[in-house]
């Protein structure tokens, strides 16, 4: 059962993988993402790790991708062009991809973990869960939690920054009198 | 199941994200393959933290999330800025800075 479970899981983690970068239209290949995010999240379930597969799902399917969607929506799909800075990239990629593949294996599986082999220890029942990991988090890494929400922050602001309608370097006319300039960014267009 | 296939599934997910990096040109799918290797280094976290029996891998995976969505947060404000600029969304034409 289990072996079916994670079989099934890793074909749509794989497919989507492979229908992220095989999308021609920008679109597809975020729905592409989307079925291998929810493909992931049931591997980490696999691996009982309740709350990873959640937040998976909550923060990376339903919001990343939301913002992903409206960009794309925004921007618009775009051709790429068959021109290549360096001959033949398109056929030395795939290459260079399976000797990285290749090389990652080794390099992991030739290991001495002798536990790789193993179906690793029982863990008890709750193993992995949101009540779990939130003590671990408010307790022994707490200043990595912090430090998270103010990247968090920062991120935002970077964002409305980088993102808002001001550009930089332009002064103000006088015509067009805008009463938020002066706090710095303006958030109405 | 064992978890040297979660790393062996864990490091065909990142060379197929590395090699989208490599293929693709349009700025939103170079960020969708930085996605897909962040989340092969989360899985091979998710492994680890099983295979050692211990929930603080699974902490990692949780800021490794916070991390990608900074990471994605930025990187669309970018492309949302080039946009704007009308500035062609080809990394091969944004080439100012390699000197």
């Amino acid at each position: 059962m289990e072996e079916v479970l994670f079989f099934i899981s890793a074909l749509g983690a794989l497919g989507g993988a492979l229908g992220v970068i095989a999308m021609r239209n920008p679109f597809y290949s975020v729905l592409a993402l989307i079925v291998h995010l929810f493909s992931l999240a049931s591997l980490f379930l696999l691996l009982t790790s309740a709350f990873v597969a959640a937040a998976q799902v909550v923060v990376y399917a339903g919001a990343v991708m939301v913002l992903y969607v409206f960009v794309v929506a925004y921007v618009g799909g775009g051709g790429e062009s068959a021109w290549e800075p360096i001959p033949g990239q398109r056929f030395l990629a795939p290459l260079l991809g399976i000797a990285l593949f290749v090389e990652l294996s080794v390099a992991v599986l030739s290991s001495s973990l002798l536990a790789l082999g193993e179906d690793g220890p029982d863990v008890r029942a709750g193993f992995g869960d949101p009540a779990a990991i939130g003590r671990l988090l408010l307790e022994k890494f707490l200043l990595p939690f912090e430090a998270a929400s103010i990247l968090l922050l920062i991120a935002a602001v970077g964002a409305i920054v980088l993102a808002s309608n001001r550009r930089y370097g332009e002064r103000d006319t006088p015509d067009e009198p805008s009463p938020n300039r002066e706090e710095g960014v303006s958030l109405s267009p | 199941m064992n978890t040297e296939w979660f790393i062996v599934l864990s490091a065909l997910l990142f060379a197929t994200g590395a090699m989208g990096i490599l293929i693709r040109r349009s700025p939103m799918v170079i960020l969708l393959c930085l996605e897909l290797m962040l989340n092969a280094g989360n899985l091979a976290l998710v492994a680890f933290s099983r295979m050692v029996g211990n929930g603080q891998g699974q902490v990692f995976a949780v800021i490794v999330m916070v991390v990608a969505a900074c990471e994605v947060v930025v990187g669309l404000g970018l492309i949302v800025a080039i946009f704007r600029r009308r500035l062609p969304l080809n990394v091969d034409d944004l080439r100012e800075l390699r000197g």
